[in-house]
């Protein structure tokens, strides 16, 4: 297996709530980044690197300085991720590239937002503004039911095939209690009763939007030994961007995460078969399915019968989304993606008490964002 | 659908000086799309640029307005509130015989969608405006596409 490219020391997580009142993003974001920051034993004054997510309405602009201000912080490297469900998993490894090309040592990458009951609705002057919202396509509902629908028709996958990706989250979501389906079971058959959105996807196949936040400290893997935690190291990683509007998807039942993942393992000498955890990006069920497919966990198309011979859970020999996925514990917007890698680094720390995996030396992360758009694979292993 | 898509209050689209042949065309019941004179190829959306070669040798041609649906979705609950009183409607992914790939809106055809139906170009007046919308090709109603 390849040498660490750096080290995740601390990690931070604010309990998803449905909604905040009168709270900002930056505040959420000095929350989450507090407590990563004391995880992982530092002082403030020891990040040097910033990365953050853009923050739509709040602060348009000048997004690193307005938050490096806000944490009385002064990096010598600052930067917005903008990759949608993957600023998460692409901020682990840019912020070990910019460890490594010697800018920095000690990263902060942080993803917050609240959530109004008044959100403004999108500003955008864009492509998918002009060609898609005129004809009733708003929003990433109808996007992700077009590529359901496709993947049913070019393989035969059936309804209860994906709705049991949703309930195996619920169901990991019971040894969660911050999640917000904890304590809130549905088998298959309550999936495929909950109410359709836009068909094939009914409502519990659909993450559901909360407020939340997520940090992680990065910083080398020589540092990274004198600090307290067990630190995770980053073995491999991969990236690939190709469209942003569905019409434009270059195809509809296989996506970009295909190549980042390639990358990823050939990066860490690994393969999809090695990892003891797989931390997949579900913003919803067709997104878990097509990403099994696409990490050559089974054939294409054939998820639906890799799910009935393997088991989820925690305890299973296929442990996936042990937090309860996004599907299980809400998706607190971009900060959703940055939920696999905390989660991630807490079984791989042995930290993940009652849901804790049994041996938990590798772990697959997967960012997705847009359309399935942007894509960031992670590979990460244990001290 | 019972109620006039015409009377919906909907975003139209944020035309600019690139894109305006391509509504204009619409408004007067036409699909017109850009060929790339370099490579050949069809494109859609409007751009300056072809994205397949980046030649500027970009011409507006009138479609044919042939096409297969590639994927489609019943809308039950749009993401956007002035849609509500069409749903649920269907908008699906349509594959122009020129090649390149527009989402749009389906009409209601005689029998249940099915992807990799036929599709034909059928302007329609939506929130006000007349859209590039496309309809199922009835049976026995067109040949095959060329
Ligand atoms: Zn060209």
């Amino acid at each position: 297996m390849s040498r660490s490219k750096g080290s995740i020391v601390g990690i931070g997580e604010l309990k998803p709530q449905r909604l905040t009142q009168g709270v900002t993003t930056l505040q959420m974001i000095a929350e989450v980044s507090r407590l990563a920051v004391l995880d992982a034993g530092l002082e403030p004054a020891a990040i040097d690197g910033l990365l953050v997510g853009p923050q739509v309405g709040e602060t348009p602009q000048h997004v690193p300085a307005t938050i490096a201000e806000y944490l009385g912080l002064a990096p010598t490297m600052a930067n917005v991720v903008d990759l949608g469900g993957a600023s998460g998993a692409g901020m682990v490894w840019r912020a070990a590239a910019a460890i490594e090309a010697g800018m920095c040592e000690t990263v902060l990458c942080v993803l917050a937002n609240n959530r109004e009951e008044t959100a403004p609705r999108s500003p955008n002057r864009n492509p998918i503004r002009e060609f898609d919202v005129p004809f009733g396509a708003s929003g990433a509902n109808i996007s992700y039911a077009l590529l359901m629908q496709a993947h049913m028709a070019e393989y035969g996958s059936t309804a209860p095939d994906f709705a049991a990706i949703a309930a195996a989250a619920l169901a990991n979501a019971q040894l969660n209690p911050d999640a917000i389906f904890y304590g809130k079971v549905a088998d298959v058959d309550a999936v495929l009763a909950s109410p359709m959105i836009a068909s094939p996807l009914h409502l519990l196949e659909i993450v559901m939007p909360v407020a939340g936040g997520e940090a992680v400290v990065v910083t080398s893997a020589d540092r990274a030994r004198s600090l307290r935690k067990p630190p995770v190291h980053l073995l491999g990683a991969g990236e690939k961007v190709t469209h942003r509007a569905v019409s434009q998807a270059p195809s509809l039942t296989s996506g970009p995460l295909k190549s980042a993942m390639a990358r990823a393992f050939h990066q860490s000498g690994t393969d999809a078969d090695a990892m003891d955890l797989l931390s997949l990006y579900d913003c919803y069920t067709i997104m878990v399915a097509t990403t099994v497919e696409d990490a050559g966990l089974c054939a294409p198309g054939q998820f639906g019968a890799w799910l009935c011979d393997h088991d989820l859970s925690h305890k299973g020999d296929k442990p996936l989304n042990t937090h309860g996925g996004q599907l299980g514990f809400g998706q607190p917007d971009l900060a959703g993606g940055m939920t696999h890698v905390v989660e991630a680094v807490r079984q791989l720390r042995g930290e993940a008490g009652e849901r804790q995996i049994g041996k938990a030396g590798l772990a697959l992360v997967t960012g997705n964002g847009a359309t399935m758009s942007e894509a960031t694979a992670l590979v990460l292993g244990a001290a | 659908m019972a109620i006039d898509l015409n009377t919906l209050k909907i975003p139209g689209p944020t035309i600019t000086a690139q894109t305006k042949p391509f509504w204009d065309a619409s408004a007067e019941g036409r699909l017109t799309i850009q060929h790339c004179e370099d490579c050949g190829k069809a494109i859609f959306y409007p751009r300056p640029i072809c994205p397949h070669c980046w030649s500027k040798r970009l011409l507006w041609k009138d479609a044919s307005g042939r096409g297969r649906l590639k994927s489609f979705s019943e809308v039950h609950k749009p993401g956007h509130p002035g849609w509500l009183p069409a749903a649920p409607y269907v908008v699906g992914l349509v594959e122009l015989v020129e090649g390149s790939t527009m989402l749009s809106f389906i009409l209601a055809g005689t029998r249940p969608l099915q992807i990799g139906a036929m599709l034909l170009f059928a302007p329609t007046a939506i929130g006000g405006r007349v859209l590039p919308a496309f309809k199922p090709v009835e049976p026995g109603q067109e040949e095959k596409p060329k």
